[in-house]
């Protein structure tokens, strides 16, 4: 028997319905009308704020992405034939397993542990980037580990924490940069280490360290891992600048490696392809974690597909096939190489010319802790106030914390900067801020 | 390799670090997950060496050949794409806007009034999967507990809105008995929804049944869920593919919302687009005026940005090219009826063929539903034996995918179903 009403009512209910409908919403109250305007993301709003300026002088030293002498994005030529043979190829459009294109896969892991690294030992699957990869990753751990802290340096990228949270885990900081000297403060960074309780995951930035361009040295790893070891720590290496960094994909891959190879402390890794392949909004990454043999890696491969599927179920494919078919052409592999290292280059170029002019203007401060800081930031160690006063009276946009994206500094506007950085900090401190 | 050796040198070296090490990998005691019951028949397909194997599984289409196709409307905005040489920089947490805009147009209609008033605003999403677990997580947050699914549904809907933080309850939607709508059911069991819940319904082509309530029985479901004071969220994943008419494939949910429902929707263009493997979606509200949809927006960025940040740029932008140019648009909607029509024409003829084999079941729902999947009414029995024995592969509930039907193989598929039905 169906609940249908007679003809009539049915008639009377639809004119009901079409003279309610403008005063539906009134008469019952919206599903929506609790919901609260969302803050605007830190990083991406200043970006906004910049877009939105209309002052000439305007400078965007702000997100993360790099930029060529013109101040333009820089598309790299072997992605554009990358992009160019997919389409010769009539490279398919199915979907990625879930776990992603075994191919690019393949090819990410060399690059991130070594050419010669044992496949059978890396349980990899295909992310959204960085952020994805922490993602898959915060959440297997939340869900596997019994011990669910992380520990976060200060400071970090911005997203780290709502990350972590929201997989569910218990985050914490750990002491990692001394803004009184602008320095690692590896005293501190070690003693949490120990606090820690035993088997905490502790997140580490393979290199080039955002925000400060901060990293250990080789003997401060040294230091680092046998803290992690003492403890029993997992090590959950963020790498966001393989190759983009020091311009040697090798060397930016030096912390991780020596951990990993320690063999005694869990690796965990998420390697983004975003800066060094430029292929930010194409959302392109791994997530990999060492493992003991093949049949280890397939259990580990399962439970990671069990977080992917109900989440995006598999993840994009362009940005990976174009990865792909980079790195394993044994013409535009090399090619690529030296593209990367060329961004590195100029930032680098930039990175000594802003503390060379920053002297030409005048400034007294010690800006060595610029110098010596390593890849696409300069962690100023200005103040927040300094900061607004460069956004408000220079229309110079960089974060609060003092950080300014070096990729986005070229020969016509890097005087400016300097210039407008020894106003807002001559005769103020730059440390203990 | 950590060996066994190496472990017990340790132990040696330090007792107290070897038995917190546990003599073995911190993942030893990890068991291997079930496999995805949908993609893994995949895997399982691909391991089969018996050379007439079919696989009738995934919902992906397949050309009379077999083989997968690409739309060729989508190939040239891909062209041009490239000769465009954009850039890849990041497009924003809510996604491409313009992308976004048109997809709007194109699921709720270009004249849609609610859509000029600015009701109407949603963010880029990852496929259905992506919005889904998107609008999931954010109504978690904003107080509900649990969401409305029909029975059966997309397998993957359980887990999303599980992973999400809410309880799945399930409604009565089909009639196994004679393969067809239990719309009395439906009704009782959406009548006893209490108010302000929110109700998954498949906007067109139900997923796995194909069978889609008539137009005269969705008014009744907007009269029943405005009297209950339910809150519709529409999957849409089939517009245009399923009866090649991308207007009346949009008939339920552009009824909604005339009749001044407020809802969500969750539109994919990985079916009809062919552009399953790019992740192309948009995930979208119907609000009561602008500034409140903009507000909703504002929370789904929330949710984003600590899952993935921004989405991927390539097939938002093969989309827009396409919606924005009319000739791209215009060989859009028929290459996209061409793939509808092929699975509308390979159910007429499996239903045929299964008469011609001699089978004496009643096969006619097999044309009466709609989209890429037939519901067969094998039960698990059955689809396993046709995978031994038949070398046949569709899921274990018997949803066939009529995109993996061809002329090649129909009477292989009829005559491994009614071997195993007879």
């Amino acid at each position: 028997m169906t609940i249908v009403p007679h003809y009539e009512t049915l008639v009377i209910s639809l004119l009901f319905c079409v003279t309610q409908a403008a005063t539906f919403s009134a008469a019952t109250a919206s599903v929506w009308s609790k919901v609260e305007t969302g803050p605007p993301d830190a990083i991406l709003g200043i970006a906004q704020a910049f877009r939105e300026c209309q002052d000439g002088r305007k400078v965007n030293v702000c997100v993360g992405a790099y930029r060529d002498t013109q101040g333009k994005p820089w598309v790299l030529p072997t992605v554009r034939a990358a992009e160019r043979k997919l389409l010769e190829n009539d490279d398919p459009k199915d979907y990625l397993p879930i776990e992603g294109d075994a191919g690019f896969i393949a090819e990410a892991v060399k690059f991130a542990y070594g050419q010669n690294v044992d496949l059978s030992t890396v349980a990899a699957v295909q992310t959204l980037s960085g952020t994805g990869a922490c993602r898959i990753g915060g959440e297997f751990l939340a869900q596997f580990r019994e011990n669910k802290n992380i520990y976060i340096p200060t400071p970090t990228w911005g997203n780290h924490w709502k990350i972590f949270k929201e997989c569910g885990l218990e985050t914490h900081p750990y002491r990692y940069y001394d803004r009184s000297t602008n320095r690692l403060d590896l005293n501190g960074f070690i003693e949490d280490l120990e606090a820690a309780p035993e088997g905490s995951i502790i997140l580490l930035h393979a290199c080039a360290h955002n925000p400060t361009g901060c990293d250990p040295t080789l003997d401060q790893w040294k230091r680092i891992a046998d803290a992690l070891e003492r403890k029993g720590h997992v090590a959950f290496f963020d790498s966001a600048y393989q190759g983009f960094a020091s311009g040697d994909a090798e060397r930016d891959a030096s912390a991780f490696r020596y951990i990993a190879d320690r063999k005694t402390i869990p690796v965990l890794l998420a390697q983004s392809f975003a800066k060094n392949f430029g292929l930010y909004g194409e959302r392109c990454g791994t997530l990999s974690m060492i493992c003991s043999d093949e049949e280890e890696r397939q259990r580990l491969l399962s439970q990671l597909r069990c977080v992917i599927r109900p989440m995006y179920s598999s993840p994009p494919r362009h940005g990976s096939s174009i990865v792909k078919t980079v790195l394993s052409d044994s013409q535009l592999a090399p090619q690529y190489y030296e593209e990367c290292a060329t961004m590195a280059n100029r930032i680098q170029a930039m990175r000594e010319l802003l503390v060379k002019t920053l002297a030409e203007v005048g400034s007294t401060h010690d800006w060595s802790h610029v110098s010596e800081q390593i890849g696409m930031f300069a962690f100023t160690g200005m103040s927040e106030e300094m900061c607004d006063q460069l956004t408000k009276d220079y229309a110079i946009y960089l974060t609060r914390d003092g950080r300014i994206s070096i990729a986005g500094l070229n020969d016509s506007n890097i005087r400016y900067v300097a210039e407008a950085i020894h106003a807002v900090t001559d005769g103020k401190s730059i440390t203990g801020n | 390799m950590i060996s066994k050796q190496f472990i017990s040198r340790l132990g040696r070296q330090s007792q107290k670090f070897s038995t917190r090490w546990q003599s073995t990998s911190p993942f030893a005691a990890y068991e291997m997950a079930p496999l995805d019951p949908i993609i893994g028949l995949n895997e399982e397909f691909q391991r089969d060496d018996f050379p007439q194997k079919v696989i009738v599984g995934v919902g992906a289409y397949r050309d009379d050949a077999g083989k997968p196709y690409v739309l060729p409307c989508v190939r040239e905005a891909e062209q041009r794409l490239v000769d465009q040489k954009l850039d890849m920089e990041y497009s924003g947490i809510a996604g491409d806007q313009k992308f976004v805009d048109l997809s709007l147009k194109f699921g709720y209609g270009e004249d849609s009034g609610a859509l000029k008033e600015g009701r109407i605003q949603g963010v880029q999403a990852l496929s259905g999967t992506g919005g889904l677990r998107v609008f999931g997580e954010m109504i978690r947050r904003h107080g509900h507990k649990h969401i409305y699914v029909p029975n059966p549904t997309w397998g993957n809907h359980i887990p999303i809105f599980q992973n999400s933080g809410l309880e799945v309850r399930k409604y009565r939607y089909y009639d196994a008995s004679n393969s067809s709508l239990d719309f009395d059911g439906m009704i009782k069991d959406i009548q006893d929804i209490p108010a302000g819940s929110c109700v998954l319904l498949h906007a067109c082509a139900h997923n796995p049944t194909g069978m889609d309530p008539t137009l005269e029985q969705w008014k009744q479901l907007s009269e029943l869920f405005k009297k209950k004071q339910l809150f519709p969220f529409f999957d849409a994943a089939y517009q245009g593919f399923a009866s090649g008419d991308a207007i009346l494939d949009a008939a339920s949910l552009r009824m909604f919302v005339d009749d001044g429902h407020l809802l969500g929707t969750i539109q994919s263009f990985s079916k009809n687009f062919g552009l399953y493997g790019h992740r192309v979606g948009t995930l979208s509200v119907v609000g009561s005026n602008a500034e409140e949809a903009a507000r909703v927006v504002s929370q789904m960025k929330m949710v984003i940005r600590p899952m993935y940040s921004n989405p991927p740029r390539h097939g938002a932008r093969i989309v827009s090219t396409i919606l924005d140019d009319p000739k791209l648009k215009s060989d859009f909607y028929e290459q996209c009826k061409g793939m509808a029509d092929r699975m509308n024409t390979m159910r007429t003829k499996l239903r045929d063929e299964l008469e011609a084999v001699g089978s004496t079941r009643n096969w006619d729902h097999i044309v009466k539903q709609i989209g890429m999947f037939a519901y067969s009414g094998l039960n698990k029995e059955q689809v396993m034996e046709m995978r031994s024995k038949h070398h046949l592969y569709c899921t274990a509930d018997g949803r066939i995918s009529m995109a993996g039907v061809t002329t090649g193989n129909v009477s292989y598929i009829a005559n491994a179903m009614h071997d195993v039905s007879k």
